[in-house]
């Protein structure tokens, strides 16, 4: 039963290293569509998608490293993330992001 | 006995996850690469990465929990946070990529335009009312 659990071990860090290798794939495929891109918003689109790859990144690297401590950019990268996209929302919308104008 | 079968079982259920979680995120980016239009690609993009990321996430918990014992309130809270702001975004963005113009792949009509030129022009007659 140990020697069971020792191999799952092993298995659980082999398969986190072949997420790894999908996930830069898929990201990879993101990066295209963002040079291709038609108009500025399938680049935030692609640019979003790119940011929760890094989130999943992280928290599978917490995996293969043996470490908690990667639980933190979890959170920070979620955060910076879903400001990023709304600033670039804002600015597609109205063309700046902050009113000079008073009124 | 019990708590090394126990362990086991959540070994198999991390490794379930993880798979899950990267089919499904990679999926929705090949789904970003290849769908004709802003809106499809959105539909990919916000709702495939969110399910991916909630089983990646889900995975790495369950993972701490038999490493060291300890219940990762962070990870959860990444997920809680994700399905909340991923659905946000998304209706911010097609919302910002609609007002610049961008057509839905074809369909004939466009219901949300109609709504905005009738609202502008109530907008109007209640200004000319005035």
């Amino acid at each position: 039963m140990s020697a069971l659990q020792d191999n799952f071990a092993g298995i659980i860090q082999m398969i986190s290293i072949i997420c790894l290798i999908a996930l830069s794939v898929s990201i990879l495929l993101l990066i295209i569509r963002v040079m291709k891109g038609p108009s500025n918003a399938d680049r935030a689109v692609a640019l979003d998608a790119i940011g929760i790859n890094i989130m999943a990144f992280a928290a599978l690297l917490a995996i293969i490293l043996i470490t908690p401590n990667f639980n933190d950019i979890v959170l920070l990268i979620g955060i910076l993330l879903f400001i990023g996209t709304v600033a670039i929302a804002i600015y597609l919308e109205k063309g700046d992001l902050i009113d000079t104008e008073d009124d | 006995m019990i708590q090394k079968t126990i362990d086991i079982i959540l070994d198999i259920l991390v490794i379930l996850f993880l798979i899950g979680g990267t089919f499904s995120m990679f999926t929705a980016s090949v789904g970003v690469l290849r769908f004709p239009d802003i809106y499809t690609r959105l539909h990919a993009a916000s709702k495939g990465s969110t399910l991916g990321v909630a089983s990646i996430l889900i995975g790495a918990c369950i993972f701490h929990y038999t490493e060291y014992g300890i219940i990762s309130g962070k990870l959860i809270l990444g997920v809680l946070f994700i399905m909340l702001t991923a659905p946000v975004a998304s209706h911010l963005i097609s919302r910002a990529a609609h007002l610049r113009g961008a057509k839905p792949y074809g369909t004939l009509k466009d219901q949300y335009q109609e709504a905005i030129d009738k609202e502008k022009r109530r907008q109007k007659q209640q200004q000319k009312s005035k």
